[in-house]
């Protein structure tokens, strides 16, 4: 299983990977392209992501939910450049209900932005760039410290 | 046998040879993105850390960055040995 995409990611391919019969509930995050932050006008971003790391780190994430719910768990992360509106990440839980998709679908999502070593460039429309850090930005809150 | 304590072994002298990478922000304020870096036997994360930090542009790592040994994530105390990778994570930006 690859987690890092160069190329557009597929929502419905990822729905089918974890869809059956016997999961009725099927509930999705997407994580799109803003196009702005900190009240700045974005242009574009171009994600960059510590490869063999991500790779290792969103099969753990996956697997912990999988051990916590009883569902299937799908998910993807986009690298390189994308424009405003591109899906930057997908999460698809699938389970019987929808509680344990929806707890699955969001405990993921908050594993991925608090463990996965991907960071983002933000491009504006001046020309200039800038690494985001999530633990300064305004309007965002720090994440808590992470320990092993 | 008083021999047997000539032949204590001598830890210190032992080099434990770390490739430490580094990224995004980190990477561009050291102008490079992978070092080697020998260390003493028993050295840690923390060590390794400090030989960067002394490096020019090192000093905008912050004192307590996350790290990840042998990719999972590492406290500043855990202990290196031969071969190991190092890396430096810059707040994540993921999701």
């Amino acid at each position: 299983m690859t987690y890092l995409s160069q190329s557009a990611l597929d929502l419905a391919a990822l729905i089918a990977r974890v869809q059956s019969p016997a999961r009725g509930g099927i509930a999705t995050f997407l994580g799109q392209v803003r196009d702005h932050h900190g009240g700045r006008a974005v242009q574009r971003l171009e994600y960059s992501a510590y490869g063999p790391m991500a790779e290792e780190e969103c099969a753990r994430i996956a697997a912990e939910a999988e051990a916590r719910w009883p569902v299937r768990v799908a998910l993807g992360h986009r690298i390189g450049r994308l424009e405003i509106g591109d899906a930057a990440v997908v999460i698809v839980a699938a389970g019987a209900h929808r509680d344990e998709a929806f707890a699955a679908c969001r405990f993921v999502i908050e594993e991925v932005k608090r463990r996965v070593p991907v960071w983002k460039k933000e491009f504006y429309a001046d020309g200039s760039s800038v690494w985001v850090d999530p633990t300064r930005s305004a309007g965002e809150t720090r994440d808590e410290a992470l320990r092993p | 046998m008083q021999i047997a304590s000539t032949y204590m072994p001598a830890p210190t002298t032992q080099i434990v040879n770390v490739r430490v990478l580094l990224f995004a922000s980190y990477a561009d304020r050291l102008g490079l993105d992978s070092l080697r870096v020998a260390l003493p036997a028993l050295a840690t994360v923390g060590d390794a850390l400090d030989h960067v930090r002394a490096l020019p542009g090192g000093d905008q790592i912050p004192p307590k960055p996350l790290c990840a040994v042998n990719l999972a994530h590492a406290d500043l105390d855990t202990r290196l040995t031969e071969g190991d990778e190092l890396a430096l994570l810059p707040p994540l930006a993921g999701g």
